[in-house]
């Protein structure tokens, strides 16, 4: 015990001396965190609203409902294929928009270009309330503003990736050289002309990677505002739940999980192509 | 401007032009043509109405209007509990989660499993990672019934659906030198994972773990919409009462809620590296 206290040099030589992994200050460390893990763990579970006869009951009731969906209901398909196309069009949409308005917003929300500190500010609360409001939040929002449908959907989707992309977009601006800026200002380029010529061309990478897994996101996000009423899939689910047509909702699920796969491997194939 | 010119007779010193993406200009213009045609048509089928935006002004006043300022006091209660509720559902769904993870992503590293268990635990993240924590949330409501129980469920498969994956991506990366080393004093399977295996990927699973928090408190908020407990119960509570000051405390204490845990579990991460 006392080997690592008294110094391990000395004891080397020892045959008593035996390898230990941790200080006594980092287990005690360690020891001190699990307490902190297993205090936290009890507290929830002692004081969590749960019901613990229906957490019993919960594998016989799951299995129950599976049991229901099988086989998938195939002529749900003439109704969920148009709405598969609509889920798949808000996204896209939604993220042309979203990639639109959220240069500027990168721009101005970039500490080393944005014009002064009012801009910054500006653009960074844009970012930071666009981020942590989540999409269904906004097509409740959306849906309440100009009633139910795909547009509603398309202004949750592009107001949820302003933020998304003005961030990441605007941390590549902040990262970039600036030997290329102070090139074209020494041969003195307007500022037009810098943007187009030594921010775009560093940015671009970065602007297309992040286009392209807000698409990806936006998809699995548009499969579900239907339930809010904001166009899609989302609704057939919904209604399909509500009738206890359990056939259908097996068939909605899987088209869910096949478009949201379509569109993982179209931007696994454009990522590769691209970048 | 006449000196500019190229005297050269063979012009391979023509003004440099940047080398496009795609090299057969058919294939550029017809690749470009279709995109657009597609975003035309997508743009056609969305009944985007430019009517129906100016008509909805004056009622997004109103909503704005009743939003601000937001009211803390008439449901504060409410409001704590709710969040509480949140974080609870969050603990316990990340903890199990992730431990669930941990077999699910063994199964999925196609480095060290065999074909069948290999297709298996992919399946199964896949599913886990195909489906919407809101669509798992109603399908839980409606097996399990209405509160947390049904929020801690849906997001235990959504961890497993993003931290398994990424733990089968890390156990694809390791290092097969220390495993043949383990294997050479004449280890068992499980001995091999937890010695060579498990402390390769420690560092990374511990940092999914602090991520992987964040991201199940988001959704705790959203899933709540459709039951399944936590702040959402609130909030979609205070949106069909039309109780658009209560909606906006509840908003804003979530902006700053998700601000403070992604400023702790970005230190954490930052610490365990």
């Amino acid at each position: 015990m006392s080997s690592l206290t008294s110094g391990p040099l000395k004891e080397l030589g020892k045959e008593s001396y035996h390898w230990e992994r941790f200080t006594p200050k980092q287990r005690f460390f360690r020891y001190f965190s699990y307490l902190i893990v297993v205090v936290i763990l009890y507290w929830t579970l002692s004081s969590l609203d749960i019901y613990w006869p229906w957490v019993w009951s919960a594998p016989i009731e799951i299995k129950d409902m599976f049991s229901r969906m099988i086989p998938p209901n195939p002529r749900a398909l003439s109704e969920i294929i148009p709405a598969l196309i609509e889920t798949i069009n808000i996204a896209t949409i939604g993220t042309v928009f979203a990639v639109l308005i959220s240069l500027p917003i990168a721009y101005f929300g970039a500490n080393n270009v944005s014009p002064n500190k009012v801009t910054l500010a500006i653009a960074r609360v844009i970012i930071v309330s666009s981020r942590s409001i989540d999409t269904m939040i906004w097509a409740l929002l959306f849906v309440a503003i100009i009633g139910p449908g795909p547009m509603a959907g398309v202004f949750a989707i592009t107001f949820r990736a302003i933020g998304f992309l003005g961030k990441l977009i605007g941390e590549s601006i902040e990262e970039m050289d600036w030997g290329p800026i102070e090139a074209l200002q020494s041969s003195g380029a307007s500022k037009s002309h810098i943007i187009s010529y030594a921010i775009v061309p560093q940015v671009l990478p970065t602007f297309w990677a992040v286009a392209i897994l807000r698409w990806d996101i936006n998809i699995r996000e548009s499969t579900v505002l239907g339930m809010v009423g904001a166009g899609g899939i989302g609704m057939l689910f919904q209604v399909a739940i509500d009738l206890f047509r359990w056939r259908d909702v097996s068939m909605v699920l899987f088209s869910i999980i096949f478009v949201v796969l379509f569109g993982e491997i179209i931007t696994g194939m454009v990522r590769k192509k691209l970048i | 401007m006449r000196q500019e010119k190229n005297p050269l007779p063979h012009d391979n010193l023509y003004t440099w032009k940047k080398p496009s993406f795609i090299r057969n200009p058919w294939l550029r213009y017809g690749f470009i043509l279709l995109i657009a045609v597609y975003l035309f048509y997508a743009f056609s089928t969305l009944s985007l109405d430019i009517q129906r935006v100016i008509r909805g002004i004056p009622r997004a006043k109103q909503i704005f209007s009743s939003a601000f300022p937001p009211n803390f006091a008439a449901r504060g209660t409410l409001i704590v509990t709710g969040f509480i509720e949140s974080i609870q559902i969050t603990v316990l769904a990340t903890t199990a989660g992730v431990l669930l993870s941990i077999p699910f992503g063994l199964m999925a590293a196609k480095n060290i499993t065999i074909m069948p268990v290999y297709v298996f635990g992919r399946a199964v993240i896949i599913v886990s990672r195909s489906l919407h924590p809101i669509v798992l949330g109603v399908l839980f409501v409606k097996a399990v019934g209405f509160g947390a129980f049904a929020g801690v469920l849906t997001l235990i498969i959504y961890t497993v659906g993003f931290v398994g994956k990424l733990i089968a991506e890390a156990i694809e990366e390791i290092k097969f030198g220390q495993i043949e080393a383990i294997r050479s004093t004449g280890a068992g399977y499980l001995t091999i994972l937890v010695y060579a295996v498990f402390p390769q990927i420690m560092p990374r699973l511990i940092g999914l773990t602090m991520y992987q928090f964040d991201i199940n408190l988001r959704a705790s908020a959203v899933i709540g919409l459709v039951g399944a407990g936590g702040i959402g119960n609130t909030l979609n509570s205070a949106f069909g009462r039309y109780d658009y000051g209560t909606a906006s405390a509840i908003l804003l204490v979530m902006i700053a809620v998700i601000l403070v845990v992604e400023a702790i579990s970005g230190k954490l991460r930052r610490f365990t590296k």
